[in-house]
Formats: C-alpha cells, structure tokens, sequence
C-alpha cells in the first residue's frame, strides 16, 4: 500500500465539509478527505473531533451544512430520501455497541436486512444465507437461536457484523468497533475486521476509532482529526515520521495506552 | 428604579418570546412527524406484522385494565349519581345520566388517559431505548424507513384501539351502574333499561368513539416523538417517557373541552338538537 492516496479510485471524497448544530459552533471546520476504494481506512482523533459526525454525514444520517460529500461516485446532496434509502443498501455498518435488535434472535437479526431488500428470496435462502453469515464471522449454529441479551459482548459484535455483511455491501462501516471491549475482545475484534477486509475482495472498509495501536496495525490509510479538520492523513508509517507536535504527542501517548 | 423596571419588563417579554418561539418550533416538528408517519402507513411495503403487533400491544394488553376501570368508574358514578337524585326523586333517571355521562365524557377521556399511560409511554420508553442503543440509526443505514416501520404501526393501533378500549369502557362500566342500581339500591330494572332506551341515541356513542380516536391519535403522535428524538441515554429516556405521557395526558383533558364545542357548533350547525 505504498500508493499514494490521490493516485487510486476513491470510495469516498469528502470536499470542504462543513457542520453546524447550533449555528455558532462548527464541529466539522472544513473537511478535505478521500478514501480509497479498496482499502482498510482508520479515522482516529482525540474524543470530540467530528469522527462520528463525519461518518453520520457518510451514510447520509446528517446533512452537511455546506460542502459535498460523494459515495461511489454519487453526490449525496443530489439523492432524495427514497434514493438515500435505496443507495444505503452499498452501505453495512458495525455501531459501537452493535446495535443489534433485542427482541429478535440472532439469526432473525442478520435474517432481518436480507427480508427487508431481497423480496425474491424464500425463507428457507434467507435462512441459509445469514447463516452463512453469521458461520464466516465465527459464530456457531447452536447460538443462532439466543436473544441478544444471552450472548457475550464478542458474539454481539460478531452478530452485528454478520448482520452488517448480509447484503454484501461495498462500503463496510466500523463506529468505534473496540470501545468498552477488554484487551483480548479488542484483539480479537480487530483480527475480525482484518479477516473480513481480506476475505472480501474489492470492499472498502472504514474504521471510525481511538485506539491508536489498532488502527495503525490493521489499517492502509490513516486519517487524523482534530478540532473538525483533518491533521494528517496517509499511511501509518506517516505518522511516525510527522513533524508535527500534536500528532506526535497523540501517537506517542496513544501507543502507549 | 425605573430602569430595573424596565429591565425585568425586558426580561419577561424576551423570555416570554422565546418560549413561544420555542414552542410553536415544537408544535411544527410534531405536527411534521405526526403527517409524515400516516401518509407513511400508506405506502408500501405494508408492515402487516408490526401492525398486528401494536394491535395487540395497544388493545388486547389494555383490556384487563380497562375493564377494571370501567367496572368501578360504573360502580361509583351510579352510586353518586343515585345518591344525589334520590334527594329530588329523580332516581329513574340514574341509568340515562349514567349512560350519557360514560359514553360522551368519561369513556373516552379516561380511556384515553389510561391507554396513553400504558402504551404511550411503552412506546416513548421502546423508541427511546432504540434511539439511544443505535437501532433506529442501524434501521436507517439498512435503508428501512424508521417512520413507516416504528411509527406508523403505533400511530394507527392507537387510533383503531382507543375507541374499541372505549366501547369496551362503556359496556363493563354500564354493567356496573346495572349492577349497583338493580342489585344493590335496588330500583327497578326495566325502568333502568327503558329510560336508558328512550335517552341514548347511537350518535351519543359514536360521540365518545370519535374523540377517543382523536386522543389516540394525539397521545400516539407524542409519545412516538418524544421517544423517537430522544438523546442523552437512560436518563434521556426517562425523560422522553415522562415528557410524553404528562403531554399526552393533559392534552387529552384540552382536547376533549374542544372536541365537545366543535361537536356542540357541528350538532347546531346539522340541526341536530344535543
């Protein structure tokens, strides 16, 4: 990945991306940001630099309150709430605490995406392939049947990512993946992310995170936030190389942790 | 002194401005929420199983509670309504005041007090725990129209149950006046019933049935915005409960002043004499 990020096709272009809640304060202050079609992205920045929102603006759940931002190819401005609908279907997303529906079994979960957009499916497919699913991401076939709530915090996790994958999207999203996990869950997350990046050839992967060791080990590019503007972005080795003193401090500390 | 005066005169309209400014803000984003999510129950893909589902959240798991009510708001109002009349010995009159008093007031009102209690905040509480859990943002990123599939099913039981939970009201609590007035005060029953016959016409019903349905509609749109727009975790959803029954409630009790004037203006208008 020796690439340089402006040589390759990009997922997502992100243009001068600006944001407001309460018109006085802008949490976005002009975002400049492209991400590689292809590759293993890890957004990071201290607590309270825009790393949600911008990924809240990616997948259209906020609008900006200027600039663009362009999802394969597509202006999101351009797409009313229909086609936002229907385009969100590229998207499959990992939330922080997985999200996953608590009165629906762990199959009915990953089942439930698949009944939603694949009407010319029978039940008996639609059974086999979030089974499927939710086998590649390392769960077994006598929990499928658990509510939410009887699985561990992994299995969680691993169900809202079997869940996340069910309509093969292009795009795969990680909101903070590995907060509030223990050291060994952690790893055991990011080999899950790393896994499925490489078993899914083509796909883009986006990490919205703050654990530093993580991203750097299993992301291609890395994008640092702060006060709404990007700091530094490119491969991990960049960081190490900066000048630049709060980045370093930031590395240095985060490494640490 | 003129000028601290001034200053809170400021003050009081400043803050009384605002508040107005706030709430006519609000009033607009229910109003939206409320429009939207009907003409969304319209578009398909139909939600058959979350409708059913409210169905029976909203009125079959209402019932016990509302027949209860019914029965002892029957009970007590036939008492009271028997006690007073037998001072001027008016007592055959007991079963139509009764009747006219449960199917046009009490009925809808304190059904659709009881059912914004039990389901409104049930589903300000379920929306709320949703929102802050993430799985209305997971709904949406799935491209599933959150409006259609939470709200609707909910605004629209609200609406079909409220009267049905009504007419079950008004016949448990009828049965109680029968009971207390024919088997404990012992009047006659065939006067109770003729007298009840000879008042009540259908319209006085359907009277109660309209605006139970316009309470659930109203406490159903509240509750599923507050719990919808909740923020900050569990206390947010705490607060979104209760934000949405107290709205509710009390709007419930406004509402059924206005609901009897414009049916009062509608019945005068149809030459209809009340």
């Amino acid at each position: 990945m020796s690439q340089p990020v402006n040589e390759l096709e990009n997922a997502i272009v992100i243009s001068d991306l600006k944001k407001t809640f309460n018109q006085v304060d802008y949490v976005l202050q002009g975002i400049d940001l492209k991400i590689p079609k292809g590759s293993l992205t890890a957004i990071i920045g201290f607590s309270g630099t825009g790393k949600s929102v911008i990924l809240k603006h990616i997948l259209g759940l906020y609008q900006p309150t200027s600039g663009s931002i362009e999802v394969l190819g597509r202006d999101l401005s351009q797409l009313d709430a229909d086609g936002m609908t229907e385009f969100r279907k590229n998207f499959g997303v990992l939330f922080q605490g997985a999200a996953l529906f608590d009165d629906m079994s762990v199959l009915e979960n990953v089942c439930f995406p698949i009944l939603e957009h694949q009407k010319n499916l029978t039940e008996a497919e639609i059974i086999d392939r979030a089974g499927k699913k939710l086998v590649q991401v390392g769960l077994n076939e006598k929990d499928f049947q658990k509510l939410p709530s009887q699985i561990s915090g992994g299995m969680q996790k691993r169900t809202g990512l079997a869940r996340a994958l069910a309509l093969d999207p292009e795009i795969l999203f990680y909101d903070e993946p590995t907060t509030g996990l223990d050291p060994i869950l952690t790893e055991m997350v990011d080999d899950l992310i790393v896994e499925t990046h490489r078993h899914r050839p083509g796909i883009t992967s986006v990490m919205v995170s703050h654990d530093l060791a993580a991203s750097f080990r299993i992301a291609d590019f890395v994008v640092m936030l702060h006060a709404g503007r990007v700091l530094l972005s490119g491969v991990p080795n960049v960081f190490f190389k900066t000048d630049n003193e709060l980045v370093k401090t930031f590395v240095t500390k985060g490494m640490r942790i | 002194m003129i000028l601290k005066l001034a200053n809170s005169i400021d003050y009081f309209f400043i803050t009384w401005a605002n508040l107005s400014l706030r709430f006519v803000r609000e009033l607009g984003k229910i109003l939206l929420f409320g429009s939207d999510s009907i003409r969304m129950f319209f578009h398909k893909p139909f939600r058959y199983l979350e409708i059913v589902r409210a169905l029976e959240f909203v009125g079959n798991q209402s019932l016990v509670i509302i027949s209860l009510t019914g029965l002892f708001t029957g009970l007590a109002l036939s008492f009271q309504i028997y006690l007073g009349f037998k001072m001027v010995n008016a007592v055959n009159l007991v079963g139509p005041t009764v009747a006219l008093g449960i199917s046009r007031e009490l009925g809808p009102v304190l059904t659709g007090l009881i059912v914004a209690a039990r389901a409104g905040g049930a589903m300000a509480a379920r929306l709320g725990t949703m929102r802050v859990n993430e799985q209305i943002d997971a709904l949406d990123v799935m491209g599933v129209n959150t409006k259609q599939y939470l709200v609707a099913p909910r605004v629209f039981a609200a609406i079909l149950c409220t009267p049905l939970l009504t007419a079950v009201f008004d016949a448990v609590a009828m049965f109680g006046a029968w009971f207390l007035c024919v088997h404990l005060v012992s009047l006659d029953e065939a006067i109770f019933w003729d007298r009840i016959r000879a008042t009540i016409e259908i319209r006085h019903i359907m009277e109660g049935l309209f605006k139970a349905s316009v309470f659930g509609l109203f406490f159903s749109v509240i509750c599923t915005y507050r719990g919808f727009n909740t923020s900050g975790g569990a206390k947010g959803v705490g607060e979104a409960t209760n934000g949405g029954v107290v709205t509710s409630m009390v709007l419930i009790i406004i509402l059924d002043y206005f609901l009897t004037s414009f049916i009062r203006i509608y019945y005068s208008f149809a030459g209809i004499t009340t």
